[in-house]
Parts: C-alpha cells; structure tokens; sequence
C-alpha cells in the first residue's frame, strides 16, 4: 500500500503525525513527511491517519 | 453472540458515518440503514464557524466524501423519537419503525438555550448546522454589531471571523475563554481577542434583550447595556438523548457506554460521538464525553468494531483527545484532557508571543499538553501520553 499526501489540502494539523509517528512526521522547518511505502503490518495505521485528517488531504492506494 | 443481519445507524453526521464506513472494514455485510433528523447528507463541522463565515468556503465544499459502495440506506430529515428495546426497534418522528439486530446512537449534540435569549426572536441565533451557518454568514456580511453571548469554541471562532469581516464585536460569558484548554490558554485567548478589537464582559450574563421585532441592544447583570443588531448564542451543547428517555438505556448527560462503547443496560447497542459517556481507561475510570471532532472519527470506529466483536480487552477505546481550534490567526491545539490538570509548565516558545507549548499536569501525571502555533512540539508528548499511561484497571467496566 501507498500513502499519498496533496500538499495543497494539507494544513499542517499534525493529526497523521499524532496517530501514526512511524509513518509521519514534522521535519525541523515544520513541514510534514511521510513514508510513501506503508510497511507489511503497519496498514491499520495508515489507514487510521487517512481517517483522522481534518482537511482529507491523505489517500491509501492498495 | 448471535449474527447481525440487519444494523441501523442513528444519526447522519461524521461519527454516525465513520461507524458506518467502520461496520463494512470490518466485514459486516448486512442490511445497513442510516437514520439522520439533517436534511443533508453528511457534512464537516468545524468549517462552519470558521470559513463558512468568512466566505473562505462554499456550502458544497464542507460535504464529507460518502463512497458509493458503502451500501447504506439512508433516511433524511426524519429524526428517532422513541427506542423500544424489547422490540428491538427505533421510532421516528415521520412514522417510521426501523427494526435492528444492531444499533449505533451517534445523535450527537445540541446547543444549550439559555433565557432570555430566545433563538426564534429575529436577530438572535445560534450555531450547529450547515443552514444556521449559511444564515449567520448571510447576517454578518451586513457588518452588524455582534454580541456572542458564551466563550467555548464557537463562541471564540465566529468572533474572529465577525472581527475579520469588520463587525463591532462583544463578548459576555460567564466563563473565561476556552476553559476546555485550561487556564494558560484562557489567559492568552482573553488577550488575542482584546487585541483584535473585541470587547470582552467576562464574568456577566445577559438579563434581558431590547427591540422589537429584531435586537436593538442586550442588558448584562451588572447593568450595562451593549448595542446590538446580531446575538450569537454559543453556550455549549448538550448531548441529544431526549430520544432515549424511559428506554431502559442509562442516560446521564450522554449515553453511558462501557470502555468499548457499548451502552450499558442493552445488547448490541453502542453510542459514539458527542453523545456518548464512556470510561477512557487511559485516563481514568470515570466516563468523559467529548465533543471534539477527532472523537466523532475515532470512536465512531471503535464503536462499529464492538458492535461486531462485543465488549473485551481489543475493543476497548482508549484514545488520546485532541483538539484544535483556529482563530484570531493562530491554532490553537491539545492533546491529552487539560480539564483533569492542576497545573501546566510552558516548556517551549512564550505566552507574550502567543507561540507556546505547555505540558499539563496532574500532580505528577502528565494529562495534557496544549499549544499555539507549535503543532510539531506536541508530538513527543502525544507518544508520551499514549505510551506513558498504564490503563486504570481491566477492559470492561
């Protein structure tokens, strides 16, 4: 599975970061990065950021 | 526990469908039917006292996405009136019998009326709906005096929004701004909205409200009287379980469920969102509701996986809250239950510079941590809270 984040809808809550520290995070300037490739076992986090993302700006693709 | 062939949600907003969306993850294939008092489908909230008002976004743009193979029926405008347990079925206000194997109360919440200040009166209105935003949006671009009569998150966002779209704004409540995040974040929204030209009467109450048909001005307990075209009432909400009364479920401001969401007193029924009242074990074994969006997601998901699986240790619902709240130019966010502190250290950033992060504290236990404008910082303390914390006791309550 893939995450994909559109940097254009994401307003930089931190919610992904919150719910999914190992797949999300800020880097020092503040802005978000992610682990594009979702490792085996850590689906139902990834799916857990998607769902918790006040602006929808994250996507799963299978 | 017998198979569920038929599950019945009520309520249409973000927990309802986020339960729903939750059932069919989780492998449910049955009948699922939606119940919702909105004349809408599904929409996002926190928008609507932020740019709704301002006119940073459309009507259409706050619409939650609804997948079109999640194969839900779904029942508008007609809200539930009565729940029969024993005959295990929902009653709504246009006639309808729903019956259910399986049920999800995700009614919600309301706003708190407070006398006089009567919300059919022209010129008074309050805050909860995407058609209540559109007409405060409609009445606020006619730049009136504003006088928003309570100071929670509403109440603080749809006076940023009325100062940026240039209206007189004053502000009675009872409470300090935002208590929910504590007396540090109190202190330093009090300043921002004084800053932004608002006039706060903290501390006071309206007596009594002057004009007829519309407002002319409100008059405060001490005597004072502000001049006023517009009212916003932002009181609060309570939690929608008129529905619920006399069913045999245990209502106590809210629904009150065990630590994995299912209500007390019935089979295969479980409550989410705003109207349910449950222990969060990371915490403590005393039931909270919140009211916070995060929630509605959240425990929505949780909900339809007990309702699946049923009360144990892997359906338990322990989460850490969060909030946010955009204002005045800023963010303001937490973690954690800032309400259980009784103290908080600033451990980044200055409250003069309103950029600031604080931990907080119940005596020795970290319970909270809150911020302005410094999300990153939150993060070291949002793993500390969901790792640190030892649940109270067993699963179930």
């Amino acid at each position: 599975m893939r995450l994909v984040v559109d940097r254009d809808v994401c307003d930089l809550h931190g919610q992904c970061v919150f719910t999914a520290p190992a797949l999300f995070r800020f880097d020092e300037a503040g802005q978000l990065e992610f682990t594009a490739e979702v490792p085996v076992g850590a689906e139902a986090n990834a799916s857990a950021a998607v769902s918790v993302c006040p602006t929808g700006a994250i996507t799963l693709l299978e | 526990m017998t198979e569920l062939r038929r599950i019945l949600v009520v309520g249409g907003s973000l927990a309802g469908l986020r339960a729903a969306e939750g059932l069919r993850r989780e492998g449910y294939e049955g009948e699922l039917s939606i119940l919702s008092g909105e004349r809408q489908m599904p929409y996002d909230r926190p928008p609507l006292s932020k740019e709704v008002l301002t006119g940073e976004m459309e009507a259409d743009a706050v619409r939650l996405v609804v997948a079109e193979d999640l194969g839900a029926e779904w029942i508008l405008d007609d809200p539930a009136v009565e729940l029969d347990l024993g005959r295990r079925v929902v009653r709504s206000r246009g006639g309808r019998d729903l019956r259910f194997d399986g049920l999800v109360i995700a009614t919600g919440s309301t706003p708190r009326r407070l006398r006089p200040l009567d919300v059919a009166r022209p010129g008074i209105c309050e805050l909860r709906t995407l058609d209540d935003a559109l007409e405060l949006r409609q009445a606020l671009a006619a730049r009136p005096r504003v006088v928003i009569v309570g100071c929670g998150f509403i109440g603080v966002e749809v006076a940023s929004a009325a100062r940026a779209l240039g209206s007189e704004v004053s502000i009675v409540s009872i409470d300090p701004p935002l208590i929910v995040g504590g007396a540090l974040v109190s202190g330093v929204c009090a300043q921002m909205l004084a800053d932004s030209g608002a006039r706060l009467a903290l501390g006071r109450q309206v007596v009594a409200v002057e004009g007829e048909p519309g407002v002319e001005a409100v008059v405060l307990d001490d005597g004072t009287r502000l001049e006023a075209d517009l009212v916003v009432v932002a009181v609060g909400a309570r939690p929608v379980t008129d529905w619920l009364e006399g069913s045999g479920l245990v209502v106590e401001d809210g629904v009150v469920c065990d630590a994995c969401c299912a209500a007390l007193g019935a089979e295969r029924i479980v409550a989410a969102g705003d109207v349910s009242r449950w222990p969060n074990l990371l915490f403590d074994a005393t039931p909270m509701r919140i009211e916070h969006w995060t929630n509605a997601v959240e425990q929505g998901m949780a909900a339809a996986r007990t309702l699946l699986r049923g009360s144990d240790a892997q359906t338990a619902y322990a989460p850490v809250p969060s909030f946010w709240s955009d204002h005045l130019g800023t963010r303001l966010q937490t973690v954690g239950v800032p309400r259980l502190a009784d103290r908080s250290v600033v451990v980044e950033g200055s409250l003069a510079e309103r950029r600031f992060v604080a931990a907080a504290y119940q005596g020795d236990q970290l319970v909270a941590a809150v911020t302005y404008g410094m999300a990153r910082a939150l993060v070291p303390y949002r793993i500390k809270l969901a790792d640190g914390r030892v649940p109270a006791s067993g699963a179930t309550a």
